[in-house]
């Protein structure tokens, strides 16, 4: 069962060729028999068989919607009403959410089924889910390798067959790479799609929840319950969202596809410039017009990022005072010592890095030369894009630079794991929609392919996915030993 | 550019963040190399551009001075890491 599509899935559910209970009870013994891959942080096992049993009612009644019993898990980082909500810290190991996040409401007011809670790097900071305060998560291709992060959990459990599909949240690339190093279907859409309500804040003008999927029709199927308009996020787009899987086959005659040059040059290993050379010509098979474009400012994205993100991050986190909700201190002497102790024995070391590098940013007699400056260069990427979109429909390149690396190979070296997310951050700075969608293996790991679109397109974007998984079959391979 | 491990403790303290001694050094060294990625925006003139705070040219948006939230103090409180009588406990403040 568990090898079928979501809509697959979907599809078997309303013609009752099985049960969501029986769905339900495949996933929950998989997840089971597969403890060594530390997917899941929380699996919500009695809470799912409840919300299958109430699916199956509606089934039964023909009262179904599009994710009526398809059992799916949340990154770790969508507060749950009820359920530990942990951020893959020790700062919320004890937290038991106290509301829902409007994407988790949606998913379930769509009728969906929430297996767990999914492993992440600590508040979405890191590119290997080597920060996670639960400890890593293991790629199902190769259990030596990093999944890629920071939705790592949830990269791993759909490959792994583990849930039917799955939310990830992005804000430098934390849907894209784990989904390239993984081999599965990953959008993160244009800020403002999703609500950010409920979702535990890293740097709030980048951060972006969308789907991980197996394939572009899923992530269009899971996408369609998770965008809109929520009054309760102040940036969320006033705009409705349009009817994705009815335009995954809008016709594509003349796409052109732009290929900025700056995403084929130093630091891409041959492999994987293989790999994605051969997309491209796959494209170009389907009737694409390919043109080269360029984008001088992208190589400032990493600078810019590291420090607009460590900022944005040093405010938000502020609010883990040790006061309210969370962890705190044994014992503190004063008022003091209770944050600063509080914060200094429940924060790892990433997180450490990144408030201490946004409190820098933003101190007196730095916050023009760094925070400023880092926010005109964000102009300058966002123009490049705009002026490479005008021309062209979509931009396609690599996801990162290299297939998944070994567990332990980066995490001493942070610049060097920064280094590692050049290919997608820009995006997040423009705020423009991408994918990354199966493209092949090298050495043996998938490769994923990257396509950006312009603002609000990313019907265009799934469609453009989706031609490509009608005439290759990338998206279906399966990790040896998860069949 | 460098920062000392006097500057790093001196930031720590800004963010209320607590850093065993031992570490002040590798934070030291990390937050170095950061600052020396970013010496790279230096090298562009940026003397007209605007910065960019948002990636949408978004107004902020008003709505009917009105409640919507419901009163959920209980749900809060029951999270909190100590309460009494329906308060937030930390340490004496005032003498």
């Amino acid at each position: 069962m568990y090898n079928k599509t979501l809509a697959e899935l979907a599809e078997g559910l309303r013609n009752r060729q099985f049960s969501s209970r029986e769905l339900t009870e495949a996933y929950l013994v998989r997840i089971k028999q597969h403890p060594e891959l530390n997917a899941f942080i929380t699996v919500t096992e009695d809470l799912a068989l409840r919300q299958a049993a109430a699916a199956d009612a509606r089934l039964a009644q023909g009262d179904a919607g599009p994710l009526t019993g398809i059992p799916i898990a949340h990154k770790d980082i969508f507060c749950t009403d009820g359920v530990k909500t942990s951020c893959g810290s020790k700062m919320l190991d004890n937290f038991i959410a106290p509301y829902d996040a409007t994407v988790v409401a949606n998913l379930r007011q769509a009728g969906s089924v929430m297996l767990g809670k999914l492993n992440m790097d600590e508040f979405a900071m890191g590119s290997s889910n080597e920060t996670s305060y639960y400890g890593p998560v293991k790629n199902p291709w190769d259990l030596s390798a990093v999944p890629g992060g920071s939705s790592g959990g949830s990269a791993a459990a759909v490959t792994a067959r583990l849930a039917a599909g799955v939310t990830g949240t992005d804000t430098g690339g934390s849907i894209r790479q784990p989904a390239s190093f993984c081999g599965i279907t990953g959008l993160k859409p244009t800020y403002g799609r999703v609500s950010r309500y409920g979702m535990i804040a890293y740097a709030s003008s980048l951060d972006q929840g969308g789907p991980m999927t197996r394939t572009a029709e899923d992530a269009a199927i899971l996408l369609q319950a998770m965008a809109g308009f929520d009054g309760r996020d102040s940036t969320s787009a006033e705009r409705p969202a349009p009817d994705y899987r009815a335009g995954l086959n809008q016709p594509l005659d003349s796409l052109k596809i732009g290929l900025p040059k700056e995403f084929f040059g130093e630091g891409l290993s041959s492999d994987v410039a293989a790999v994605i050379d051969a997309a491209i010509a796959e494209y170009r098979k389907l009737g694409a017009e390919i043109v080269e474009v360029s984008m001088p400012n992208l190589k400032l994205a990493i600078p810019a990022y590291y420090v607009i993100a460590p900022a944005e991050c040093s405010a938000n986190l502020s609010r883990f005072d040790g006061v309210r909700f969370g962890y705190r201190c044994a014992s503190p002497a004063d008022l003091c010592d209770l944050y600063t102790r509080s914060r200094g024995e429940a924060f790892g070391r990433e997180v450490k890095r990144r408030i201490l590098m946004g409190t820098y940013a933003l101190s007196a007699g730095y916050y023009d030369a760094y925070y400023i400056k880092a926010q005109k260069i964000r102009r300058l990427i966002s123009e490049d894009f705009k002026k490479a979109l005008a021309e062209v429909d979509v931009l396609m390149g690599p996801v990162a630079p290299s297939v998944a690396f070994g567990i332990g190979e980066k995490i001493g070296n942070p610049i060097e794991m920064y280094l590692s997310d050049i290919y997608t951050i820009a995006v997040n700075l423009a705020g423009l929609p991408a994918l990354s969608i199966p493209a092949g293996l090298a050495s043996g790991k998938p490769v994923g392919l990257q396509i950006i679109g312009d603002y609000f397109a990313e019907d265009r974007l799934l469609a453009v996915a989706h031609r490509y998984q009608q005439a290759t079959h990338w998206h279906q391979l399966t990790p040896p030993g998860f069949q | 550019m460098s920062l000392t491990a006097d500057e790093v403790t001196k930031i720590a303290h800004l963010a209320r963040l607590g850093i065993d001694a031992q570490d002040v050094p590798h934070y030291a060294e990390d937050l170095s190399g950061m600052l020396d990625l970013m010496a790279a925006m230096g090298a562009v003139d940026t003397g007209d551009v605007q910065p960019m705070a948002h990636p949408l040219d978004l107004q902020q948006r008003l709505r009917a001075d009105a409640v919507t939230e419901p009163n959920e103090r209980e749900k809060f409180q029951a999270i909190a890491p100590q309460v009494e009588a329906g308060l937030y406990l930390v340490p004496k403040v005032i003498e």
